[in-house]
């Protein structure tokens, strides 16, 4: 309940920007379609799968991923550092889990409507896209999972520049290499295991595997599991730490 | 009757270094209570401490009977606070920041509408509820963080400098709504660098300073003990000496043994001086 609480306040302050944030969340995944999907990618054939279906998992993957780390951290750190209203939570008779999970809520929820929208673009623009029980699990994983990476950053970071350097370093490296726009049987085996750390990696494996109605792969499901854990776990310590 | 607050021997170190030294302090409930020092004495660390922000280093911390460092969720809902920066969320109108804060405190639905509504009144921002945060005055910023901390009817209030930055005219007008949340039972601890305005609200004050305790007692006290006649004599520099006298008699004896040619003024002694005076002994003392 309290983590409503929580995330009750940031849903009023995202109804009064609804239409600008939907426009402004779909303009990235939309300029990675047309660029990798139908301007790159025109014309290759993925092991008897088109380009397009190929990429458009990876898209919803990155943008789950980018809107889900952002709409929880973001928003954390400002609540933090800018605004300074973080304390007043702090200082709420509320469990530490309650103000992780609304503070991770408002990601989840943007993660969610972002993939969603773009997910309706998709679906005219690629049609075939199989939208089963394994593709709603995986993209509910990987909203939690970021968006609990998110609430750890924003409690770790000192500054806004920090934020800004974990997304340069960190996120955008990963958006690219994350299995989201090539295969990663394409790559040398070195590479590939390197890229196996990514929990993108295993989030637009799952997902693409949902959409291309492939068999489940259990174990990415698995460690995309473990990162959603290790970063909840991660970000309660630190909650525990900075709390008395 | 039960203190509100409890310090003793509290001390907070950061890389060694020692915020508050061996702080003791007892507030009585019902008090209207000032803790005064120069910028850096500690008055800041303090309150965090005192509100569940910060882990003290040692001592013991009893809010209404109740520890902090035992239970600070049981603390959290006995005591209010208003920052000394603008901590409403700008995202939200100054109702929303209200509802969010009673549903953190577990007001009711029909609470929260009733304590809402009382609450906008009693600061008179009613015809405002609806206005985004950025879109209000300073005055308003501040009378509505101090409606946002009395929505679960704390026993005690935190006033972090709660005036600063307001026009002389929206500061009288908190000082009023100050003295009539104190008049209507709400304990006040309160934390200003506005030296007359501790003098105008509390009942006693603690002047601290480098994280002790160096002087403690109601406003007319420590002027009495000061001298209640100050006077102030310009040196042959540009500089001015400070003398404090019992009585007007006292200070006419003194004046009168000054060269005729210094300029001299003689005045009521006030809060002020007896800051300076022990705070700067002290820097001098150091």
């Amino acid at each position: 309940m309290d983590a409503y609480s929580i995330l009750w306040s940031d849903l009023a302050a995202l109804k009064r920007r609804w239409p600008r944030y939907l426009l402004t969340t779909l303009v990235s995944p939309i300029l990675y379609l047309i660029a990798f999907g139908w301007g790159l990618g025109r014309g290759i054939n993925m092991n008897g799968t088109s380009y397009l279906a190929f990429v458009v998992p990876g898209i919803i993957a990155l943008t789950a991923m980018n809107t889900s780390f952002n709409g929880a951290g973001t928003r954390l750190n400002v609540d933090r550092l800018y605004f300074k209203s973080f304390d007043e939570c702090l200082m709420a008779p509320i469990g530490l889990l309650s103000l992780l999970v609304g503070k991770a809520s408002i990601g989840v929820v943007r993660g969610l409507v972002s993939s969603t929208a773009f997910i309706a673009v998709a679906l005219i623009l690629a049609p075939g896209f199989h939208l089963g029980p394994l593709f709603v699990m995986g993209l509910i994983i990987t909203c939690l999972t970021f968006a609990f990476l998110g609430v750890l950053v924003a409690l770790m970071a000192k500054s806004h520049e920090d934020m800004a350097t974990f997304g340069s370093l960190i996120l955008m490296p990963m958006t690219f290499l994350g299995g989201t726009f090539f295969s990663l049987s394409q790559v040398p085996s070195t590479l590939k295991y390197a890229l196996y750390i990514l929990p993108l990696t295993h989030s637009s494996i799952c997902l693409r595997a949902a959409a291309l109605g492939e068999p489940t792969p259990w174990s990415s499901l698995i460690i995309l599991a473990c990162f959603m854990l290790a970063f909840f776990l991660g970000g309660m310590a630190v909650l525990k730490k900075i709390s008395i | 009757m039960t203190e509100m607050i409890e310090i003793s021997g509290l001390t907070k170190e950061y890389s060694g270094k020692r915020i508050i030294d061996g702080l003791d302090l007892h507030v009585d409930q019902g008090e209207l209570f000032g803790f005064l020092g120069p910028n850096g004495a500690g008055k800041t660390t303090t309150i965090r401490i005192l509100t569940t922000l910060t882990k003290p280093t040692s001592g013991k911390v009893l809010i209404n009977g109740i520890d902090v460092a035992k239970d600070p969720a049981g603390v959290k809902a006995e005591f209010g606070i208003v920052q000394q920066h603008l901590s409403l969320n700008r995202d939200l109108t100054i109702a929303e920041n209200l509802e969010l804060h009673a549903r953190l405190h577990h007001l009711s639905r029909s609470e929260r509408k009733e304590r809402i509504s009382d609450l906008l009144d009693y600061v008179e921002l009613t015809d405002h509820s609806n206005y985004l945060i950025d879109n209000i005055s300073g005055g308003m910023k501040r009378r509505a963080m101090i409606a946002r901390a009395l929505i679960h009817r704390p026993k005690l209030l935190f006033l972090d400098e709660p005036t600063v930055g307001l026009d002389a005219q929206t500061r009288r007008k908190v000082w009023d709504l100050i003295r009539k949340m104190n008049a209507d039972g709400t304990s006040v601890f309160l934390t200003t660098h506005y030296i007359e305005e501790a003098e105008a609200l509390c009942n006693r004050v603690a002047i601290i300073h480098h994280g002790r305790l160096i002087s403690l007692g109601a406003p007319l006290t420590l002027r009495q003990n000061l001298g209640m006649i100050a006077v102030e004599a310009k040196t042959n520099g540009d500089g001015t000496r400070y003398r404090y006298f019992k009585d007007r008699d006292a200070a006419s004896q003194y004046i009168s043994e000054l060269p005729e040619s210094q300029k001299v003024v003689m005045r009521e002694s006030n809060l002020e001086d007896v800051f300076v005076e022990i705070t700067g002994q002290k820097v001098l003392g150091d």
